[in-house]
Parts: structure tokens; sequence; C-alpha cells
């Protein structure tokens, strides 16, 4: 029994070790090939790279004009985020403490909209933007703020539920006004949930392409998604310098994964659980 | 009374207002339109249902709608199955099993182009490398035919969504209740009979949403289609998002693609709202 059991963990680990570098494989040949010669990575392209030719990486980050994509990424990512943090929260709390008509309906408008597929709006979405003149930055975090409301106010919604309202009536007792119950008492208490949406539109934002591409699509404005469409196509036969501007554009997500592993594998599990 | 109401809109109307201008709105709009010749440019003229009539005549559209559904069934089971064996392997204790589970859900953080064009790199260059030193045959040109094509875009979502999806099936794995394994193990149960006699059943809410999730990232892939095969050769791979942008975008016309997006919504949500009904079914059946 006992051995059986020890024969089977070490199987299980054999499994796991082949699997975890399978998985890992497409990181390890995009890593080392974009320290290669083209030649070299021609000639043996699975090799480890025999020099490092880190002017790849200055070829890529000077062509990807990478501080000011970078920049582009974080401004729409950070506001966006924000903006759809402090209203769905509100939009959440109000509908979860009101029983009338109108909050049943809106609760359920947004989760029909969660069945509305991208692109069966996209395209007089655009058309009615840019007959206002939306077709900037601005007009995007709007846009964000609309897609991501329905999952960020359900998963708000869903939260205040464990968040007693007596306690909204002590307050009202006490003479607070909503305004201040709401950013005193709830939504201090609402901060896991926060932590999960927030992290859940990051990871959306930070790598969205289609809708970015019919917005901001000027130099200039250009998040890291749209930079990468355009190089990529510039040097899909250069392929040494193609691993270099994917490897620039992987490092922050992966140092920022590294960083915030545990919120986002449990913010992950906790939204679709819900 | 009314104090109370008008703190209810002040607070809903910033989400609603978005939610309206830019889901609501253009569906409305949408709808209209697909009823016209719109060019994105011109006046247009009502077209009566002409539009759907091409679309449910069209080639490209039908093959698009079938490449979609042919990927989705394949890629769905797939990433369930393996989805739930590495949340069994990762939720087994020994050495390593937070880092292979940090390893298995990594490329979910990175977005689907840029894992598009890795991959890219790997069937045109590594996969011909591959063959090349161990002598297996058919490795080279991965994204030249239609079939390959169709592996190569599974692959990638495979090993894309797996990741995820064991962290959805970690969750239920973990609410299993230990005291009831524990008495299989005193009944003398085989490590099989406690997985398919106890965490199977426990887990079966877990494959609900997993199906949930799964369906609708496959049904609306265009990223990973876009920089992996960019629906070639001669479309041929090329999926119903991406159909409804080359019809919209590149051909210009706005109504016809309108048309086919409504489609694409009516299909999108029947099955939806089928996999709901039924799940809500089996939940109040157990």
């Amino acid at each position: 029994m006992q051995e059986e059991k020890r024969t089977k963990k070490v199987l299980m680990i054999i499994l796991g070790c082949f699997l975890g570098l399978v998985w890992i494989s497409p990181f390890y040949l995009m890593l080392t090939n974009s320290f290669k010669t083209k030649q070299e990575l021609f000639n043996d392209t699975l090799g480890l790279p025999k020099t490092f030719h880190f002017d790849n990486y200055v070829n890529s980050a000077k062509d990807l004009n990478i501080v000011n994509t970078f920049l582009n990424s974080l401004v729409i990512t950070v506001v966006s985020v924000l903006i759809i943090i402090v209203f769905s929260s509100m939009a959440g709390y109000a509908i979860q403490r009101t029983k009338s008509k109108w909050s049943a309906v809106f609760y359920m408008a947004f989760v029909a909209a969660m069945l509305i597929p991208f692109q069966s709006v996209m395209i007089p979405l655009i058309a009615v933007f840019g007959k206002i003149n939306m077709l900037n930055r601005p007009g995007l975090v709007f846009m964000y703020l609309g897609f991501g409301a329905s999952m960020s106010v359900f998963l708000y919604n869903g939260a205040m539920k464990g968040i007693p309202q007596v306690l909204d009536e002590a307050a009202i007792i006490d003479g607070a006004s909503r305004w201040q119950i709401f950013t005193k008492v709830v939504f201090p208490m609402l901060q896991p949930t926060t932590v999960t949406v927030a992290l859940l539109n990051v990871m959306w934002i930070w790598n969205d392409y289609l809708l970015p591409s019919l917005v901001i699509n000027r130099p200039g404005s250009q998040t890291i998604p749209l930079t990468m469409f355009d190089f990529f196509g510039q040097f899909t036969k250069q392929w040494h310098l193609a691993m270099a501007g994917l490897t620039i554009a992987i490092i922050p997500v992966i140092v920022f994964y590294f960083l915030m592993q545990k919120q986002i594998i449990a913010g992950v599990s906790e939204g679709a659980v819900k | 009374m009314s104090q109370k109401k008008t703190w209810f809109y002040l607070f809903s109307a910033p989400v609603l207002i978005a939610l309206f201008l830019v889901v609501i709105l253009p569906f409305i709009y949408g709808i209209y339109y697909s009823f016209t010749s719109w060019d994105g440019v011109s006046t247009s003229a009502f077209v009566g249902i002409q539009n759907y009539i091409n679309a449910f005549k069209d080639p490209g559209y039908l093959g698009a709608l079938w490449f979609t559904i042919k990927f989705s069934v394949v890629s769905i089971a797939l990433i369930n199955i393996i989805g739930l064996g590495l949340a069994v392997l990762v939720t087994t204790k020994f050495k390593g099993a937070n880092i292979l589970r940090t390893i298995f859900f990594m490329p979910n953080l990175i977005g689907g182009l840029i894992l598009g064009f890795i991959w890219q790199f790997i069937f045109v260059e590594a996969f011909s490398a591959f063959g090349k030193v161990t002598g297996i045959p058919g490795l080279g040109s991965w994204l030249a035919t239609t079939n390959t094509g169709f592996w190569a875009l599974v692959i990638v979502m495979v090993w894309q969504y797996s990741g995820y999806i064991m962290v959805i099936y970690i969750s239920y794995l973990q609410g299993v209740d230990q005291s009831l394994l524990e008495a299989a193990d005193l009944d003398g149960a085989t490590a099989m009979q406690k997985f398919w006699r106890i965490k199977f059943p426990l887990i079966m809410p877990g494959f609900t949403v997993s199906l949930f999730m799964t369906l609708s990232n496959c049904f609306k892939l265009y990223d990973q289609n876009l920089s992996l095969t960019g629906g070639g050769p001669y479309n041929s791979t090329q999926m119903v998002a991406m159909n409804i942008y080359n019809t919209a975008f590149s051909m210009n016309k706005m109504g016809y693609a309108q048309a086919k997006a409504v489609v694409f919504f009516v299909f999108i949500a029947i099955i939806s709202l089928t996999q709901v009904y039924l799940t809500s079914r089996k939940e109040i059946e157990a």
C-alpha cells in the first residue's frame, strides 16, 4: 500500500515535470531565439544562444517606441479600471440595497448585456462614436466602462449581499448621507471584490487589441498590442528581432504576474464561481 | 421616500449611461442597419431581409461558421479534460505543485494577439527544426494548410485556456469534504473510485461554469485567429468574428456585416441560454 502510493507519487511528479516543460517551452523558444543572430536562429532554432546579442533588444525597443507605448497602455488601463471600480461599486451598492421595479430592471440589463458579443455592436458603436468625434482616448475609456460594467456590477452586487444592511441603517440614524455611508462604511468592506474586479479588468484591458485598433490606432496613442501588430508584420522574416520585441512586450505582464500571483488566481476563481 | 429614490438613480446613472451608449444603443442601431445597404459613408437604402438571405448564401460566412463550430467543439472538449487533469495533478501534494500551477496559468496573463505571434514562430520555425532533429515527418509549414492550421489554433487555445479552467476546477476540488475521502479510504476505495464516485459529482457545477466560459471564448475568438493564421490559407481558417470584421472594415459592406453580426448574436444567445437553462434545471434536481 505504502509502496504503491510512493510509485504513484513519483509518476505524478514525472508527468508534472513533463507537462510543465511542454507548457513553458514556447517561452523558452521565444527567449532563447531573441538573443541569436538571424543566421544562428536559422541553423539552430532549438538550442541555447552561443553569445547573447542584446542589440536585438535595443533595435526592437527603438522600433516599438517602447517607453511611449508602455505609458499609453498604462494610462489607458489604469484610468479605465479606476473608473470601472468607482462607478460599478456605486451601482452594485444602489441596485442591491434598493428593492424596486427599476433596480430589478437595471440588474437584468447588466446581466443580459453579457450575452451580447462585441462583434454584434462593434460596427454601429464605431459609427456613432465617430460621428460625435469620440474615437479618441477619452472615448475608449468610456467604452471600457460600458463593456466592463456588466461583470463588475454583477460581482459587486453579489458581494453586497454579504454586508449587513443594519450597518447602513445605523449610519442613517447617525445622520450620515448615502455618499458618506458608501465611501466610509461600504466601499472599504468591498475591498476583496475590488481586488478581483481590478485584476480581471486589468488582464482584459491591458491585452485588448480589437477595440483600441478601431478607436485609437494612430501613431503616438498606440498601446502595446497595437504596436506589436504593426511591428510583427514588419519583422516576420527577421524572427530574432520579432522574438526580442515579443519578449519586451511580455516582461511587464510577467513581472505583474509574479508580484500578484496569489490575488490573480484567487480573483479568477472567484470571478468564475460567482 | 423621494430622497431614497434620488440616491439610487444618482449612484446607478454613470454605468447605466455607459452601458446604454456603448452596448444597448449600438445593438439597437445595429438591428436597424442590418436591414439597409449601408456602406459606412453614403446614406443607405432599406433592403429588407436581403442581407440575411445573402449571409446564408455566403460560402465565406457559412464556412467560417462551420469552422468556428468545429474549432469550438474540439477545443472545449480538450480544454475541459486537460484543465481537469491539471487541476487533479496540482492538487496532489508534492514539491513543485505550486510552481506547476503558476506555469500552467501563465499564458492567460498574455494577450491572445501576442500569444498567436509567439506560436506563429513555433509552428513556422521551431516545428520544422524539431522535425529535422527527430526525423518526425509532417512538422513543417503547419500554418500553410487548412487542416494543420485548424489544429494549430486548437493547440494554442488549449495551451492558453487549460490553465484558466484548471483554476476553476481547483476551487471546486478544494471544496470537496476531506472526511468523505477519509471515509472512502477506510472502506478500501481505490483512487479511481474516489475520483469518479466522490470528487466528480461534486465538481460538476465547476463543469458548467467552465463550459460557459470556454464556449463564449471559443466562439468569439478573434485575436489568436488574426495573429496565428490570419484566416489563411485562402480564408479557410477564418472564424466568424474575423469574417464579420473583414466584411465591415475591408469590404465596407457595413449593413451586410451587421446582418452577419446579428445572426452571430442570436447563435451565441441560443447556445448560452440553452446551457444556462439545462444547468439550472440540473441544479434544481440535485
